[in-house]
């Protein structure tokens, strides 16, 4: 830093603890979060696609895994990560490129949208796979 | 630095220069996620479906042409867009220096290896199915 006192008192950084919590940063800190968490479901999908192409005996393994209830909800809050991370992946897009929904009314009811899109969507992934 | 006090802040913040590289790094984690808005939702719904259907199931979908290209496009698109996303997370997070290289080169290192496994399990699956 330089040496010179600071001429005017412009706004620092965001810190979450003078700011009061709203939809908007919710989704972001969701996003990142998501995000991190997707970074190592990455990791268990390519186990799964590993043991398939490793033989039987393996795959029966990750199967007894993936169909205990442990793996079932793994399986669907990594779909839910995955859903959430996508459509506010494009709602930074749209920021981004037109900028679109900057307003914060629009931009807290498009966060409340991503979530609810992301928990419904998950199921009806789901719930579309089993029947198709 | 000695003439500290003679350079107003802008001035002394310039003159640390930038890092050069944050454009690129914005442009391509987006262009990353352009691809994966048509790769993930084909993505999702036909992994649950795989393992839902079983192992029979799973080996079958991998072995044909198209899923067997567009895994191996999921996978470097998601891999590399993940690489660059934690990049940003350990640079965030990470103040002490030998830690933040450490993790860096470790986040570079698994996405690579990651995706060698990915792509040659593919390749497995798909040859051996011809064969």
């Amino acid at each position: 830093m330089s040496g010179t006192p600071r001429a005017d008192t412009r706004p620092l950084s965001p810190h979450l603890q003078v700011w009061r919590p709203h939809a908007t940063m919710a989704a972001s800190i969701t996003h990142r979060i998501t995000g991190v968490a997707l970074y190592f479901g990455t990791f268990l999908i390519a186990a799964w696609l590993v043991a398939l192409a490793t033989g039987s005996d393996t795959y029966g393994l990750i199967e007894t895994l993936l169909f205990s209830w442990f793996g079932k909800v793994v399986l669907y809050f990594w779909a839910v990560a995955v859903l959430f991370h996508f459509v506010n992946g494009i709602r930074h897009l749209l920021w981004d490129g037109p900028g679109v929904a900057f307003g914060p009314k629009a931009a807290s009811a498009f966060s409340i949208f991503n979530y609810t899109f992301a928990f419904l969507g998950a199921a009806a992934i789901w719930a579309a796979a089993a029947w198709l | 630095m000695s003439n500290n006090q003679f350079l107003t802040p802008t001035k002394a913040a310039r003159g640390l220069g930038s890092a050069k590289s944050g454009t690129v790094h914005h442009i391509r984690q987006r262009v990353s996620a352009l691809a994966l808005i048509f790769l993930v939702p084909w993505f999702v719904f036909s992994v649950i479906r795989a393992i839902q259907g079983g192992e029979a199931t799973a080996a079958d979908w991998v072995s044909q042409p198209v899923p067997a290209i567009l895994l191996i496009l999921t996978a470097g698109a998601a891999i590399y867009h993940m690489r660059l996303g934690m990049q940003v997370v350990i640079e965030d997070y990470i103040a002490k220096s030998g830690t933040r290289a450490a993790l860096l080169i470790l986040n570079s290192f698994a996405c690579i290896a990651l995706f060698a496994i990915v792509a040659l399990s593919v390749l497995k699956l798909w040859i051996g199915a011809a064969a």
